[in-house]
C-alpha cells in the first residue's frame, strides 16, 4: 500500500478524459483541420465566388504565369531576408549589453525596449505612417541633422516604402526577441565568462565565441518564428497601403504587396477567385512547413 | 593603467549611449502618439514635437466619425468572450492530456500540435465560407470561434501541468471529489500564475486581432477599435489628429495590463520556449 506510484493512480482516458480534451479537439478540428483541408481541395478548383469547378493543376499553372504573385513572393522574401537578420542582430547585441549586472537602470531600460510589444500592429503602423509623411517628423529631422538634403520619398518610392516597413517591423519586434535572448543568457554559467575574462579574452570575442554559440538554439527559434511571422505579414502592409483599396496598387509599384495581402485581395477585393487564392495560400503553407521542419530538427539537436 | 581606465570608461559610455538610444527609439512613438493627440493634423504632418491645443477638436472629430462607445464595447466583448472561453477550453484540454492516459493520447496530441504550423492565410477563405454556412457573418461569435481552438495555449497548459503536484490530485480523489471538481476547485487556484501568463497571450491576441475581424465583420456597428483605426489611418489623407485619439484609446488597455502584470507578461511571451 505504501508504494503507490503516480503512474498507478493515473486514470485511463475514459469518459472523463474525453470530456476534458473533447471541446478543444472538436474546435480545432472544425476551425483548423477542416478549413486547411478544404482549402487544399479548393486549390484544385476554379471559378468566381462560390461557383467552383474542378480545374486540376490549372491554378498552379496560373501561379507560374502571374507577375503579381511573383511580386508578392519577392516582396515577402525581401522583407524577411533583410528585416529578420537586422532585427535579431540588434536584439542580440542589446540583450548582451543589458545582461551585464553592473549596468545601471537595467530594469527601466529593459522595460522601455520591450514596450513596443504592447501596441497593436495596426496602431503602431498608423503611428509610423504619420511620422514618415512627406514633410513630416522623420524627413524634417533628417534634413535638420544634415543627413539628407531633400526629404526621402518614403511613401512614393518602392525602395523607401519597403525600408519604412522594415524599420517599423524592427521597432515592434526587437524588444520581444531581446527578451528571449536575455532569458537564455541568464541560464549561461557566469563562471565561463569569468574564466575567459581572466584569460584575457576581449569582450567582443567573448560575445562572438562564447555567447552566440551557447545561444544557438534560441537564435534558431527566434529566426524561425520571425521568418514565419514575416511570411504572413499582413496588418502592417494593409494599413500602410489602405489594403490595396479596390483596384489600387499596394504601395508604390506594389512594393508592399505581400503574399497574405495578395490572397486577401484575390478573395475580397478583386473578382473573388477562391480557388486560385487557396493555391497561393498553399505556397505559404509549404514555406512555413519547411521552416517548422527546420525548427523541429534543431530542437532535436538541442536535446542531444 | 590610466589609458586602460580611460578605454574602459569610453567603452562603458558607448554601452550606455547605445542602450539609451535603443530605449529612446522604443519609447518615442508612444510620446509621439500622445503629443499627436493634442495637435492638429496639419501640425502632425509637419512633425511638430510639442503639445498643442488640438486635443478637444481631435476628440470631437474622432467621436463624431466613430461611435466610440459601441466600437469599444465590441472590442471589449470579443476580448472578454475570447479570453474566458479560450482559457477554459484550452486549460481543460492541457490538463486532460497530461493527467489522463490512453493509447491515442500522444498521437492526438502530436496531430493537434501540427495545426500550429497552419498559416492563417490558408484558413481565411474556408473559414469565411463556413461562417457563411452557419449564418454567422458579421457576428462577434464568428470572430471568437476560430480563436478559441488554440493548440498553442493547450500546449502551454500541458507543459505547466507537469509541475502540478500529483499528491494534491490523489488526495482529492481519496476524499471523493469528482474529476471536474478537482479541476475547478484545486487545479485552477493552484495554477493561477499559468492562467495569468496565458491570459496575457490570449488578451493581446484578441484585443489586437485584425485580419479575421476585417474579413468577417462587415457593417460599421459590429467593427472593433483595431478595424476602425486601420480604416481611418489608411485613408489617402488621414485625419491624423483624430486617429491619434483612437490609437491612444486602443493602447491604454494593453498598456494597463502590461504595467499591472509585468512579470506574467514577460512569462507569457516566453511561454513557448519553456
Amino acid at each position: 500500500m505504501s508504494a503507490i506510484s503516480p503512474r498507478s493512480t493515473r486514470p485511463r482516458f475514459d469518459v472523463n478524459g474525453w470530456l476534458f480534451v473533447g471541446p478543444a479537439l472538436a474546435l480545432i478540428a472544425t476551425f483548423m483541420v477542416f478549413p486547411v483541408l478544404h482549402s487544399l481541395w479548393m486549390s484544385f478548383q476554379t471559378g468566381l465566388g462560390m461557383r467552383l469547378s474542378f480545374a486540376g493543376l490549372k491554378n498552379i499553372n496560373r501561379l507560374f504565369n502571374d507577375p503579381l504573385f511573383f511580386t508578392a513572393l519577392t516582396n515577402t522574401f525581401i522583407f524577411f531576408l533583410v528585416q529578420v537578420p537586422v532585427m535579431l542582430t540588434l536584439a542580440l547585441v542589446t540583450a548582451a549589453l543589458l545582461n551585464n549586472p553592473d549596468i545601471r537602470f537595467r530594469g527601466v531600460l529593459r522595460t522601455a525596449i520591450f514596450l513596443p510589444c504592447v501596441t497593436s500592429l495596426v496602431a503602431y503602423t498608423v503611428l509610423f505612417k504619420s511620422m514618415f509623411v512627406a514633410n513630416g517628423l522623420i524627413n524634417t529631422t533628417l534634413i535638420n541633422l544634415g543627413i539628407v538634403d531633400t526629404g526621402i520619398p518614403w511613401m512614393t518610392d518602392p525602395f523607401w516604402c519597403r525600408t519604412m516597413i522594415i524599420i517599423a517591423i524592427t521597432w515592434r519586434w526587437t524588444g520581444y526577441n531581446m527578451i528571449f535572448y536575455l532569458a537564455a543568457m541568464q541560464n549561461i554559467d557566469r563562471s565561463v565568462y569569468e574564466a575567459a575574462r581572466i584569460d584575457g579574452v576581449p569582450t567582443y570575442a567573448r560575445f562572438a565565441f562564447l555567447t552566440v554559440p551557447m545561444l544557438k538554439p534560441v537564435i534558431l527559434f527566434t529566426t524561425v518564428t520571425s521568418t514565419i511571422g514575416t511570411l504572413q505579414l499582413f496588418d502592417e502592409v494593409s494599413t500602410i497601403t489602405g489594403g490595396g483599396s479596390a483596384g489600387g496598387a499596394a504601395g508604390p509599384g506594389n512594393s508592399a504587396l505581400t503574399l497574405s495581402l495578395y490572397i486577401y485581395n484575390l478573395t475580397f477585393k478583386f473578382a473573388p477567385n477562391f480557388g486560385y487564392a487557396a493555391t497561393v495560400s498553399y505556397v505559404i503553407v509549404f514555406l512555413v512547413a519547411i521552416l517548422s521542419f527546420l525548427q523541429f530538427y534543431a530542437a532535436r539537436e538541442r536535446k542531444a | 593603467m590610466t589609458t586602460h581606465g580611460l578605454k574602459k570608461r569610453l567603452a562603458s559610455a558607448a554601452v550606455y549611449l547605445f542602450l539609451a538610444v535603443m530605449a529612446f527609439l522604443s519609447v518615442f512613438p508612444f510620446l509621439w502618439m500622445v503629443i499627436g493627440a493634442t495637435n492638429s493634423t496639419s501640425d502632425i504632418i509637419k512633425g511638430k514635437m510639442s503639445f498643442g491645443e488640438g486635443l478637444l477638436v481631435n476628440a470631437a472629430t474622432f467621436f463624431s466619425q466613430v461611435n466610440a462607445p459601441l466600437i469599444f464595447w465590441n472590442s471589449a466583448k470579443i476580448t472578454i468572450i475570447a479570453t474566458v472561453s479560450t482559457l477554459l477550453i484550452s486549460s481543460l484540454a492541457g490538463y486532460g492530456f497530461e493527467i489522463f492516459s490512453s493509447r491515442f493520447r500522444e498521437k492526438l496530441y502530436s496531430l493537434m500540435l501540427l495545426t500550429l504550423m497552419i498559416p492563417f492565410a490558408a484558413l481565411m477563405i474556408p473559414l469565411f465560407m463556413l461562417m457563411g454556412k452557419f449564418g454567422l457573418i458579421n457576428t462577434h461569435i464568428a470572430v471568437v470561434l476560430p480563436t478559441v481552438a488554440s493548440a498553442f495555449i493547450v500546449f502551454y497548459f500541458r507543459q505547466s501541468t507537469k509541475a502540478f503536484p500529483h499528491e494534491l490530485r490523489d488526495a482529492a480523489r481519496v476524499d471523493g471529489l469528482k474529476e471536474w471538481q478537482i479541476f475547478f476547485l484545486i487545479y485552477m487556484p493552484v495554477m493561477r500564475s499559468t492562467y495569468a501568463a496565458a491570459f496575457i497571450i490570449v488578451f493581446m491576441t484578441a484585443w489586437n486581432n485584425y485580419l479575421w475581424p476585417l474579413i468577417v465583420l462587415q457593417s460599421n456597428d459590429t467593427k472593433t477599435i483595431t478595424l476602425v483605426i486601420s480604416s481611418l489611418g489608411s485613408a489617402y489623407y488621414p485625419d491624423y489628429g483624430a486617429v491619434m485619439i483612437g490609437t491612444v484609446l486602443a493602447t491604454i488597455p494593453t498598456l494597463f495590463v502590461f504595467f499591472a502584470m509585468q512579470r506574467q507578461f514577460v512569462e507569457g511571451m516566453l511561454g513557448s520556449v519553456k
